[in-house]
């Protein structure tokens, strides 16, 4: 059967082209002695053997997409810098904690080395003078092997002075986090890491490629993203984007989560694997547990409005996910079969951003707040139809307009396409609607059995809560 | 007490060297004072605020933005129990509810000998291994009630010291650059040129 190792635990290996997880089936492969017995450090050379410019060309020629869950091609946020700023440094985003999202903590656990490598190709290739390696608070193995990795790299000469003995410098310094969800949004890393709480900066500039950390022009990416340019470094974009679609080019970690018979991270080929091959296929999850229905299914991180099974055959491809009502996000889909309480399904992810409010915004801190005490009573068998129309009320004053949503053969909708407006500065404020908009939506009659009916009460009068 | 040891403040300072603004050196500071003392204490504070330069004040700002950091006593373990979907689709409130029926405490709760604090998390990475905990952020996958009750009785009886150490040490392994190796942290706004590399031509 396909892989499945101890020492990864979730991943399945299976017979489909490997990128960023080649080295997953060796108990050493977080070593520097293995990863130099697989390639590594050979995309690192393959750089420094060629000017700057010309490979940053290739990452731009390979659209790798940046896997952290907007989706924006590297070598085009790298092209953003304003020319003659300097220093310029690189922040990885190693923060993971979208609700479903499985898959840096494996290659930060597994690679380590791959991720340094993929930084060190960043920080040549656009001229990075420093680099910053923020890890998840909470993932104590994860900074264990990137240090160790760290030390090792310094001490074998890949990272620090005079790299490979050429004129390429750069320090790579391991940061960590201490337990903070919204730190994931790339304003708020660099807050963090500059001592401060960690709290989103208003928009614009839109990206911290301008203004970013001390006020410099900063990059800041995934770790996904950057474990891409080893493989990619040394077989080139012909090669990358071989794989995959021309939008999508290469693979994309996905992590399926929930009810189905096999849970795990897989590699995939992007933009053509379907949601149908994720769910029900032999080498993907193998169907809904017991042999249960697919209700619904979250296709992209807790923040992504729900699909139903008419939406099973869009393949893992932002160009169709997003006009159908969703977003592919952060590789993450969580599977909710026929026996799934739905109103509480939602709950438990508004109370995650709810919880994860930093307070900035009014309508995120209040309005989060609100949904989650509402919805509370409602799973609780408290609510009135009053609430319903709260839920809505609460909802569109932080998303105005009409909500992103999937099209439903059985309720005659049609698809409201992805993104959403926001009265906030970040996603947290509308995620904490969007599982709540979603479930409300698809699913009226759970929500109309479970509230009892009240005498009208005009909404405005009803503001105690 | 509870200020950094001397131990600690030669790490503290090391640290600190690596950023272009030593402000920045404050999470992991943190860090280093809770891993000494278990939790983050006034003391602490107004040392790393000496350390860094700044005022206890902007320090507990800053500490108190994040949960991680404790400003009480714990449990020397803190049993993280997350809630959310991936994990509640497949029975973690059952599995809270049963931790805090053998502790006899609530989450956010520590038992009366100090040895085990449980709260309620959110989201930890490993939501196809559902549902999981951490113990001090080491992992335990697709948990039982049943095996939760292991877990707690081995921690009790001291089987897991090795592998789980007391509630704010993280990572066991430090970063170390060595000086011979290390490019140096210059503040952003030391004037300074394009990095040597960019000059058209290759590096190697
Ligand atoms: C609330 C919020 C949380 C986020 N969390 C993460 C995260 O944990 N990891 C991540 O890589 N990107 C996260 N992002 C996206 C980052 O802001 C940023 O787009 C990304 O790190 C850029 O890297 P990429 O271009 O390589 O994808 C988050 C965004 C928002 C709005
Ligand atoms: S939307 Fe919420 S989390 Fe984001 S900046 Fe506003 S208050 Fe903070
Ligand atoms: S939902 Fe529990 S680990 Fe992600």
């Amino acid at each position: 059967m396909t892989g499945t190792y101890a020492h990864a635990a979730g991943f399945y290996a299976g017979d489909r082209p490997r990128i960023v997880t080649s080295r997953f089936e060796y108990a050493d492969s977080h070593t520097i002695e293995r990863y130099l017995a697989t390639d590594g450090y050979k995309g690192l050379r393959v750089a420094l053997a060629r000017p700057a410019a010309d490979v940053h060309e290739e990452v731009k020629n390979a659209t790798v997409l940046g896997r952290g869950g907007a989706g924006f091609p590297a070598g085009t946020k790298w092209g953003l810098m304003p020319a003659g700023n300097v220093p310029r440094y690189l922040v990885v985003n190693g923060d993971e904690s979208e609700p479903g999202t499985y898959k840096d903590r494996l290659l930060m656990e597994r690679d380590p080395h791959q991720l340094i490598e993929g930084c060190l190709i960043a920080c040549y290739a656009a001229g990075l003078s420093r680099c910053f390696l923020y890890i998840r608070g909470e993932m104590a193995t994860a900074q264990e092997r990137v240090a160790e990795a760290l030390n090792e790299a310094y001490a074998a000469g890949y990272v620090g002075r005079n790299i490979l003995g050429s004129n390429f410098s750069v320090d790579i310094v391991l940061h960590w986090g201490a337990g903070a969800y919204v730190v994931g949004e790339e304003t708020a890393l660099i807050e963090s890491l500059e001592g401060n709480r960690g709290m989103p900066r208003l928009k614009p500039p839109y990206f911290p490629a301008a203004i970013g950390l001390y006020g410099q022009p900063t990059i800041v990416n995934n770790v996904e993203t950057l474990a891409n340019l080893p493989w990619l470094a040394r077989n080139g974009a012909e090669a990358y984007t071989a794989i995959g679609t021309k939008t999508s080019p290469g693979t994309r970690m996905v992590a399926v989560s929930g009810h189905v018979k096999r849970p795990g991270v897989y590699e995939i080929v992007n933009g053509t694997t379907t949601f149908r091959d994720l769910l029900y296929g032999e080498e993907f999850c193998q169907g809904i547990r017991n042999g249960n229905k697919l209700k619904a299914f979250v296709p992209g991180g807790g923040s992504a409005p729900w699909f139903l099974p008419d939406q099973l055959d869009l393949p893992f491809e932002a160009s169709q996910v997003g006009p159908a009502g969703s977003m592919l996000g952060s590789g993450a889909i969580m599977v909710m079969d026929e026996t799934t309480d739905i109103p509480h399904a939602a709950l438990t992810l508004t109370r995650f951003y709810a919880h994860e409010s930093c307070g900035k915004c009014t309508p995120c801190r209040e309005g989060g707040t609100w949904l989650e005490r509402i919805l509370t009573r409602i799973v609780e068998g408290n609510g009135t139809d009053a609430d319903l129309e709260q839920l809505i009320e609460v909802g569109t004053s932080i998303c105005p307009g009409d909500f992103p949503h999937a099209s439903s053969e059985r309720l005659g909708l049609s698809a409201v396409p992805f993104p959403y407006k926001m009265t906030t500065i970040c996603f947290v404020g509308p995620s904490a609607y969007a599982p709540v908009n979603s479930a409300l939506t698809l699913f009226p009659e759970e929500f109309a059995a479970r509230v009892t009916k009240r005498n009208r009460i005009p909404v405005t009068a009803v503001s105690g809560e | 007490m509870s200020r950094l040891t001397d131990a600690n403040v030669a790490i503290a300072n090391e640290i600190i060297t690596r950023y272009p603004r030593p402000k920045s050196a404050l999470i992991p500071l943190l860090h280093l004072s809770q891993e000494q003392n278990g939790w983050v204490t006034d003391d602490a504070m107004k040392h790393i605020a000496e350390l860094v330069g700044v005022t206890p004040a902007e320090v507990l700002g800053t500490a108190s933005f994040y949960e991680m950091f404790k400003f009480e006593p714990v449990g020397k373990y803190v049993i993280n129990v997350c809630g959310t979907m991936s994990c509640a689709l497949m029975g973690s409130e059952e599995l809270l509810h049963h931790a805090e029926h053998r502790l006899g405490i609530k989450a956010g709760g520590t038992t009366s000998d100090g040895m085990f604090t449980i709260e309620h998390a959110e989201c930890q990475a490993a939501c196809t291994e559902a549902p999981c905990l951490q113990v001090n952020y080491r992992y335990r996958f697709r948990m039982t009630p049943a095996q939760l009750d292991a877990l707690i009785d081995d921690l009790a009886a001291g089987n897991l010291a090795g592998e789980i150490p007391p509630h704010g040490t993280l990572a066991r392994v430090r970063q170390h650059i060595p000086a011979d190796r290390s490019v140096g942290a210059v503040p952003p706004e030391t004037p300074g040129q394009e990095p040597v590399w960019m000059n058209g031509k290759a590096a190697l």
